[in-house]
């Protein structure tokens, strides 16, 4: 048995009062898809920035090829990271930044590459993501879609090995939704990277994943394939997809 | 009834109302200690907070590569942007300087005297101080609430996850633009409103023009010069490291506030400590200048 790319042994995350994470088992394999599904408010994004080291865990373990994430060393820590984007549901740009300097930020900071090796590298994301000849353009004077792009741009631009997404089409009309999948599936497929992806597309966005996690009251209720999920067997799953929420209420009763 | 007495009798009734009223005397000291020791605590860790983020922010600028740009930016924001107000109110303190120093001074013959008075009173003291009270207002508030946003709309978190210290990149050059503009706005001030005097106390009112700009260069010593830019130095520190903490920290708040209520609260508590400390600092350098 391989082992997984990113495991969540038991993790528990408490926020004053509220506990948002309780007990949460999950395993990720390097260069899969894996959709987080789940309620508003359930704590998926909770979940993503354990990921990142933006939230550390209260109890448990997340693990990255094995090794604990609190337990790496920092050289250890800083080549996992460097490895790795976040795209934020709110898409986090820098207002006082062009279009082209927030995608080119991660490389002007944080690389030795030359300015026209950036541009270039720059320029071939943008076009990749259909954004050209809004360089500079400040995030404000872009609609949301393109603003999505950008952010998703800049989450490629590093051709990080995993990249975590958090409601990547939020806000999005359906062609531009499915333009942002098709882009997620094919970048994907050229560069291998491992992508979580938490979203409320459903059930557009099972085409893209090959695990489906549901997380409901804390823990992953649900770990399943597309074809898993579909077939209704799972009776909260399924309550879930069909957006029944008196039947889903019942089902974890 | 003696002052003795009273505090006895008080002590007493006290102490009956405890007991008659339930409440043990564990309880109530207890109580006290928490009310007492909760902000004081809470205090205590917001100071080690605000020390280890300067630090941190100190310990970034010389690290390679140097952010020029990023120094440039905010030597523009700070500096360039704040030489107009500068300008505006040390001709308007100078002015008025000028006439109540004469008005003062001629009751005791001594109007020659108002160009010492007046430059020695901006150098030493009211160049420094007012200089920085007026950045706070105009380029701290706006640092604060900058910062907040960045923070309150995950820009910050998105510098964590690129593996960019955010404390170099939003901290360091602010401190290294705020200890250029803040000795060279004072300098400004100082001689504006020492023109300012001029105006108000020679044009106006009549005082000798050679008398005023001599009384000025002979009271004047190189002393007085670097202890405005001492306090200038410390004050640049003082404000560019205030509204950065308060709007990096913006989602700490003691009221749990977060969102634009949280970046209000940020910019107010920038503005009022900033300027709290200011006149602290001040009283402190003065007393060992002295």
């Amino acid at each position: 048995m391989t082992q997984p790319f990113i495991e969540f042994k038991n993790v528990y995350k408490r926020f004053g009062s509220l506990e948002v994470l309780k007990g949460v088992n999950l395993s990720i394999d390097k260069g899969t898809v894996t959709v987080v599904i789940g309620k508003s408010g359930s704590g998926k994004s909770v979940l993503l920035k354990h990921i990142v080291g933006l939230i550390q865990e209260d109890e448990g373990d997340v693990l990255i090829q094995g090794k604990s994430l609190n337990r790496l060393s920092s050289k250890q820590a800083r080549q996992f990271k460097k490895n790795m984007s976040y795209m934020f549901q709110d898409n986090a740009l820098f207002d006082f930044l062009t279009a082209f300097e927030n995608i080119a930020l991660p490389l002007t900071e944080t690389t030795r590459m030359t300015a026209a090796q950036i541009r270039k590298k720059v320029h071939d994301r943008m076009a990749r993501l259909s954004i050209e000849g809004i360089d500079d353009k400040y995030p404000s004077e872009l609609s949301g879609g393109m603003r999505k792009r950008v952010a998703m741009a800049r989450a490629l631009v590093t051709d990080p090995e995993l990249i975590l997404f958090d409601e990547p089409t939020t806000g999005l009309d359906p062609i531009r939704k499915n333009d942002v999948h098709h882009l997620i599936r094919e970048f994907q497929k050229q560069f291998g990277f491992t992508a979580v992806i938490v979203s409320h597309d459903i059930p557009d966005i099972f085409d893209l994943a090959q695990q489906i996690a549901l997380l409901d009251e804390g823990k992953i209720v649900f770990k399943g394939t597309r074809e898993e999920i579909m077939a209704c067997e799972h009776e909260t799953a399924c309550a879930f997809i069909r957006g029944r929420e008196v039947l889903y209420d019942r089902s974890k009763a | 009834m003696s002052l003795v007495s009273i505090q006895y009798s008080c002590f007493f009734y006290f102490l009956f109302f405890v007991i008659d009223s339930g409440i043990s005397l564990k309880i109530m000291i207890s109580r006290l200690i928490e009310t007492i020791g909760n902000p004081f605590s809470s205090y205590i860790e917001s100071l080690g907070r605000l020390i280890r983020f300067f630090l941190a922010g100190i310990r970034q600028i010389p690290v390679l590569p140097f952010q020029w740009n990023k120094i440039l930016d905010q030597i523009g924001f700070i500096g360039a942007k704040s030489l107009f107000v500068i300008l505006l109110t040390s001709m308007f303190t100078g002015m008025v300087l000028g006439l109540q120093g004469y008005y003062s001074l001629v009751t005791f013959g001594s109007e020659a005297a108002l160009g010492s008075a007046v430059a020695l009173s901006l150098i030493r003291e009211l160049g420094p101080v007012l200089t920085a009270i007026m950045i706070t207002a105009r380029a701290g508030s706006a640092m604060a609430a900058e910062i907040g946003v960045m923070r309150m709309s995950e820009q910050i978190d998105a510098l964590v996850t690129m593996q960019i210290n955010p404390v170099r990149f939003i901290f360091s050059p602010r401190i290294v633009a705020a200890l250029i503009c803040f000795p060279l706005l004072t300098a400004f001030f100082d001689v504006v409103g020492i023109f300012g005097g001029f105006l108000s106390g020679s044009l106006l009112m009549g005082i000798n023009e050679t008398v005023y700009m001599d009384k000025v260069i002979q009271s004047v010593k190189m002393i007085d010069i670097w202890g405005g830019f001492i306090k200038s130095f410390v004050f640049a520190l003082v404000v560019a490291t205030i509204c950065s903490y308060r709007g990096y920290f913006a989602h700490m708040n003691n009221q749990g506030q977060t969102g634009a209520k949280g970046v209000s609260l940020a910019t107010t508590s920038a503005v009022v400590q900033s300027c709290i400390w200011i006149l602290i600092f001040d009283y402190v350098i003065t007393s060992f200048l002295v």
